[in-house]
């Protein structure tokens, strides 16, 4: 297992080389100066040019960018001109934010899409069964930001319940109860349509294992109905459900950058959203790279939980 | 147990959850303390580093410049400077610093301590100018040298007679620092912030919020609240949410559509006219605009009352000419705006042969000041339609519209959006419409606008010493640039702000700074 994860992650290098190669000119092809984001209005061509040298952007672009992958290499992702302060401190400090965020609504979607399609799945064309397909269609069906806004009038601004925003009560609050309460509306607004996803796919995974012989042959040796499910077809069919995670996460990850709009959740997504249109480019390509370098982390994850599973997908 | 069993208790566990968890949600905001609701994160609280009036709102509250803005007017008053002279050419002017005046640090304020602050920001040999960049040094680039007299006293000599230097000193890039502070802090000072103000800083909580706290060894009247709280919520409509739910305590630049929320009890709405116009650069030198008649036209054409009630709710006013009403002194009310006279503009068109003529229109997204550009930039193609003309609308993001539009529109474009909020009635017709401000030059003429008459009369008022000749002189450039039309003059933008019944003594200044040493929290 060990040579096993080493091949994955030298094979993640590449990858990332690549993404950083992409982020660094998709943002010097995207038009707009930081210089002008720094000045304004008050922007002439001679201050432009000024702060581009202060900058560092003066210089030939592949230069530009064998200097950036070297800093970053030694752990300097430079200094965020829009926050004032070092890029990493910057992502880091977001990333963690959207982590918790997108962790709580992986959990959240993982767990009740897991269960829904295993009762749908158990009680096949059954009420239940109707039920959850009804209801998980209509949750693939809505935008994740159109929910969030849904929620917040109704359990916000009606029923006084959560807090509309924000991450902590801002005077005095502070502590998990505090965060828990800011967190349950856009984590359920996050991970609605993961839900749906998991749910349906979960049910199929399901259904494909309740039909092979070795469930049949259990039920006949008078296993109980309950371990039949949980026990033996669950943990079959999770195979296929696991990658099926892994594809969420990435996307509960991305479909965060809305959702931290709406809610005002001071996370990477409203970062990186804020630094593109500040043009402030080492801060966009710090949190690409620290995102892509989540996201081939997480399919390592993937991937080795589907070899400890089956251990014929390792060779 | 079956699997069904098992599941009813998750969900009644799940429910109970839910039902717990709103008990800390509804926590009322605490007594002396302001919550305001921001439209951004400050890029920076060091007053010579930022230019958005976002990042002021927070500034004026901790830092004085030597002089300041008289409450609800744009004149000038002594700030940390009690008294000043001006010597008779216009070029020194002497400064008599307040007593007894200490930073936050515990730094004293005195005369070595102004010339740091200006030494730093125009001194690129000085050891601390790295601080920078100071983006709105320029505003000062007339002072040629700092002198610190003796313990109170300062002197600059400047280059040449510059009017609007004392306003300068009261926008926010004049503001003093505390050198200490500046020594220790170096590049990071931006986030430690140390001022004279009745306000000290407490914390910068990353993305959620800065943290002020009342000054309690302040010179002057001690402030209303005991700490002010600056949340910044990007997204409009989360932030008119959060303010219906009793978040925050006071938002400003209310969406013009989420106004009428706030009329009735438990909310005031607060509206101040500022130094702002909102106006479109018409291209002078080639093309239909080149002529006169053509750009007059132009203005007759736009039905700017429609755009400021309909389009912007009636959160602006009818602009009539480059100078607005805010800068009293030196506004000429004689002036009406351009009437909405479809017919005379196409009486116009046709005794300048542009019938049908077809133009480029350069719109902007979004952008400092710019009120709602795209829906503002279609109803004005929608009027100049309805008179023949036939306008292509090119819609740009903030910063690649600046950087198509301050190198000037020739070969490019015959319209641009473009509005500026300023300090001073010097700056944005002394930038943006002298002869020697076309972009070649480094000024923001964008639409290479020239008349001698209107040169020597910006020349000769920024060199005025006295108040009523320079009030005079603008007064006359507004006549002859309303007469020329550079521009279309659009509007002015009223800046709005809702605050709940628990605000007390709050008014908006002119300046569009957000003072708020007496407003009282209950």
């Amino acid at each position: 297992m060990g040579s096993y994860i080493l091949k994955r992650l030298v094979a993640a290098i590449p990858v990332l080389i690549g993404v950083s190669v992409l982020v660094f000119f998709i943002m010097a092809m995207i038009p707009g100066d930081p210089a002008l984001a720094i000045l304004g209005a008050y922007a002439t061509p001679e201050n432009v040019a000024k702060i581009n040298a202060d900058l560092g952007l003066d210089k030939p672009l592949v230069q530009r960018y064998f200097i950036w992958l070297g800093n970053m290499l030694t752990g300097d992702f430079g200094r965020s001109y829009s926050q004032n302060k070092p890029v990493i401190d910057e992502v880091m400090g977001r990333f963690g934010n959207t982590l918790i965020l997108a962790g709580v609504a992986f959990v959240l979607c993982s767990v009740l899409g897991i269960l829904a399609g295993v009762v749908s799945a158990a009680r096949q064309y059954g009420l239940a069964d109707k039920l959850i397909t009804f209801t998980v269609l209509i949750g693939i069906s809505i935008p994740s930001f159109f929910l969030g806004m849904i929620l917040i009038i109704i359990f916000a601004l009606k029923l006084r319940m959560f807090p509309v925003s924000g991450m902590y009560l801002i005077y005095g609050g502070g502590g998990p109860v505090d965060l828990m309460n800011h967190l349950i509306l856009p984590a359920s607004a996050l991970a609605v349509v993961a839900t749906g996803v998991i749910a349906r796919l979960s049910r199929s995974a399901m259904l494909e294992v309740l039909r092979q012989d070795y469930i049949r042959t259990a039920r006949a040796k008078g296993v109980g109905e309950r371990s039949v499910i949980m026990g033996h077809a669950l943990k079959a069919a999770m195979v296929s459900i696991i990658p099926v995670l892994g594809i969420q996460a990435g996307f509960v990850v991305s479909g965060a950058v809305y959702i931290e709009m709406v809610f005002d959740w001071p996370g990477i997504g409203q970062m990186l959203v804020n630094a593109i249109s500040q043009r402030d480019v080492l801060l966009v390509q710090g949190g690409v790279v620290v995102v892509a370098a989540c996201y081939v982390l997480f399919n390592i994850v993937v991937d080795v939980a589907q070899a400890l599973l089956d251990p014929r997908i390792k060779s | 147990m079956t699997l069904f069993n098992w599941t009813r208790r998750a969900v009644l566990a799940a429910g109970a959850a839910l039902a717990l968890a709103p008990m800390a949600a509804t926590a009322q905001t605490p007594e002396g303390v302001l919550i305001v609701g921001q439209v951004a994160e400050p890029k920076s609280l060091d007053p010579a580093a930022v230019t958005a009036v976002n990042d002021f709102r927070i500034l004026v509250n901790l830092y004085e410049g030597l002089t300041r803005y008289k409450p609800g007017t744009l004149e000038v008053a002594p700030g940390l400077a009690e008294s000043w002279e001006v010597s008779e050419d216009g070029t020194e002017y002497t400064f008599k610093l307040r007593e007894g005046v200490t930073f936050h640090d515990g730094t004293p304020f005195n005369a070595e301590a102004v010339k740091f602050n200006f030494d730093r920001m125009l001194n690129e040999d000085h050891p601390f100018h790295n601080t920078g960049p100071f983006p709105l040094a320029f505003f000062f680039s007339s002072v040629e040298e700092t002198t610190a007299v003796d313990e109170t006293t300062v002197k600059f000599k400047l280059s040449a007679p510059y009017a609007p230097f004392l306003s300068n000193l009261a926008y926010p890039t004049g503001l003093m620092v505390s050198p200490a502070a500046v020594e220790a802090g170096g590049a990071d000072f931006g986030r430690a912030p140390v001022g004279t103000g009745p306000f000290k800083f407490v914390e910068w909580r990353a993305n959620e919020a800065v943290v002020i706290d009342k000054y309690e060894e302040y010179w002057g009247e001690p402030a209303g609240a005991q700490a002010v709280v600056f949340r910044p919520i990007e997204d409009a409509n989360t932030r008119v949410a959060e303010m219906i739910a009793g978040g925050i305590d006071m938002m400003v630049e209310v969406p013009p559509t989420a106004l009428s929320q706030f009329e009735g009890d438990g909310f005031n709405v607060v509206e101040q006219a500022g130094p702002h116009v909102w106006f479109l650069i018409l291209n002078a030198k080639e093309g239909p605009l080149a002529d006169k008649k053509v750009r007059q036209a132009v203005n007759y054409a736009i039905n700017k009352e429609a755009i400021v009630n309909d389009v912007l709710e009636g959160t602006a006013e009818v602009a009539a000419g480059p100078t607005p009403p805010a800068f009293a002194w030196a506004y000429n009310d004689s002036l009406s705006p351009y009437s909405y006279d479809p017919e005379k503009a196409k009486a116009l068109l046709a005794e300048a042969g542009a019938e049908g003529a077809s133009l480029t229109f350069y719109v902007t997204e979004g952008g400092s000041g710019m009120l709602d550009p795209v829906a503002m930039g279609t109803a004005i193609q929608a009027d100049l339609a309805a008179v023949g003309l036939d306008v292509s609308i090119e819609t740009y993001e903030w910063n690649t519209f600046l950087g198509n539009v301050n190198p000037g529109l020739e070969g490019k474009a015959d319209m641009a959006e473009m509005a500026w909020m300023t300090n001073d009635p010097d700056t944005l017709p002394y930038l943006a419409l002298r002869t020697d401000a076309w972009p070649d030059k480094g000024g923001f003429n964008s639409g290479y606008y020239s008349n001698p008459e209107v040169d020597a009369l910006l020349e000769e008022a920024r060199t005025a010493v006295d108040q009523d000749k320079r009030a005079e002189l603008y007064k006359q450039m507004q006549e002859i640039v309303q007469e020329d039309a550079p521009w279309a003059f659009i509007a002015n933008w009223k800046q709005n702000a809702v605050t709940n019944d628990r605000v007390e003594n709050f008014t908006l200044e002119p300046s569009f700074l957000l003072q708020l040493e007496k407003v009282v929290k209950k």
